[in-house]
């Protein structure tokens, strides 16, 4: 079973301390290529989250048959199949999404995060822990994406929810800035997303600095909240 | 520390290789169960994708066959940018030729391939073109694409509709950019450009050999009397 602590903790790693995206700066390729606007910064956040509680259970309820040697390698296999296997029934049976997230889904393979999550948590924890765990790393993936995605749009079209009428048809985009802003070409190509991811690291190392000289000033708290880590 | 009997490399090595090859046959079993059990649905709704496709670029009321069965098997054709055979659709009305649904390709994409459908009338004049497949930048180059496109009233890709060599100048079918026709968003040219390219192309090609492909049309016409 699953405590509230431990539920909270895998929660505040996944969306905040160990965010994947701003911490453990994991996943960088797909997030380039991705997040020219927010919606599809959303959609391969969803994606992954999907493929990273899948594998999280698949991996942890096989932790003890796996052979500390050759891990690796069947996390691989194991992960690769899932992928592969979520890709083929979202196309079979749940047409229209697919053609949402189709191509979000092969993008997955080439996130190490998935790997990462798998042979950093899944494969010391029971399955229920390691799905918690796929699921928040893939919540603090997908606000700082949609974040990400956002922002891009915004500055390089003036625009936000550009392509969320293919999610839900009768639904229009945004036009944030006036209709005859140029753009800006950089924040859409791969080196404004750099910039960008940049400046989201250094605001969360902002606030993370802030709140600890906060807690200097402060008489320091009794030992109560140690025990995290 | 507990001592345990260590065993041997060779032991060692055998139980690692038989748990992976274990591993290897279950997942593989599981892929492999998984891909026959979606394979009807997966070709059934690729199937109802093209047909979406030809009544895209072909209005349904300028034919009255039953074209996905009445189809021209093309060997790759360098004309239309093809390294691969393709099928070409042959909508007729009343017997008579109506016009022709084909493939091609954009080699010079910013990303690779553009693939394309398209739909030439027998009088030569494009009835639409689709991009079907393609790699270009999202947000940049993706408007060929008209859901793509931010311009939903008329998008890109139908500046296409109703032209022909005749109609206008083979030298005019480039982007304005170079000189030509075709408009083209700032900042992402190199993609229009492709496009326009491999539709002129095809047009062309329709233009040269349109003899041939509705004589075979035809002739299956004949052989179904």
């Amino acid at each position: 079973m699953i405590t509230r602590e431990e539920f909270k903790q895998i929660a505040g790693n996944g969306i905040w301390k160990q965010n994947t995206s701003l911490v453990q700066i994991l996943g960088l390729c797909p997030l380039l290529a991705v997040t020219t606007n927010l919606v599809n910064g959303v959609m391969l956040s969803l994606a992954t989250i999907i493929v990273m509680a899948l594998s999280g259970v698949a991996i942890a309820s096989l932790r003890n048959f796996i052979p500390h040697e050759i891990r690796i390698p069947v996390f691989i296999l194991v992960v690769a199949a899932l992928v592969t296997v979520v890709d083929l029934l979202f196309n079979a049976n749940l047409h229209e999404l697919y053609l949402v997230l189709g191509i979000f889904i092969p993008l997955i393979v080439t996130n190490c995060i998935v790997l990462a999550r798998v042979e950093a948590y899944a494969a010391k924890n029971p399955p229920l822990q390691a799905t918690a765990d796929g699921v928040f790393m893939g919540v603090g993936m997908l606000w700082t994406l949609g974040l990400l995605g956002g922002l891009r749009e915004l500055i390089g079209a003036g625009t936000l929810f550009s392509g969320i009428d293919m999610v839900f048809p009768g639904l229009q985009p945004l036009q944030l800035l006036p209709k005859d802003y140029p753009g800006l070409l950089l924040a859409i190509l791969p080196p404004g997303a750099f910039i960008l991811l940049g400046c989201l690291i250094a605001w969360k190392n902002w606030i993370e600095a802030r709140a600890a000289a906060r807690q200097q000033k402060t008489p320091p708290a009794p030992v109560a909240e140690a025990g995290c880590h | 520390m507990v001592t345990v009997k260590e065993p041997t490399a060779g032991t060692m090595a055998a139980r690692t290789a038989v748990i992976l090859f274990v591993f290897v046959i279950v997942f593989t079993g599981l892929l492999a169960g998984a891909y026959q059990w979606t394979l009807p649905a997966i070709q059934a709704s690729a199937t109802e994708e093209k047909m979406k496709l030809v009544n895209e670029v072909l209005p349904t009321a300028s034919y009255d066959n039953d074209l996905l069965h009445d189809t021209l098997a093309l060997a790759p054709t360098p004309e239309l940018g093809l390294e691969e055979p393709s099928t070409v659709f042959r909508a007729r009305m009343g017997g008579a030729p109506a016009a022709l649904v084909l493939e091609a390709v954009a080699p010079d994409g910013y990303a690779g391939k553009i693939r394309l459908i398209l739909a030439v009338q027998a009088d030569g004049r494009v009835a639409g073109v689709r991009v079907t497949q393609h790699k270009e930048t999202p947000g940049l180059g993706d408007y060929v694409e008209p859901k793509k496109d931010r311009n939903k009233e008329r998008p890109w890709i139908t500046q296409f509709n109703g032209l022909s060599l005749a109609t206008l100048a083979e030298k005019e079918w480039k982007v304005k950019k170079d000189g030509g026709h075709f408009d083209s968003n700032a900042g992402a040219t190199v993609t229009p450009r492709a496009v326009v390219k491999a539709v002129k192309k095809a047009v062309a090609y329709v233009d040269a050999h349109r003899d041939e492909l509705f004589a075979a049309a035809d002739k299956n016409a004949a052989d179904r009397k």
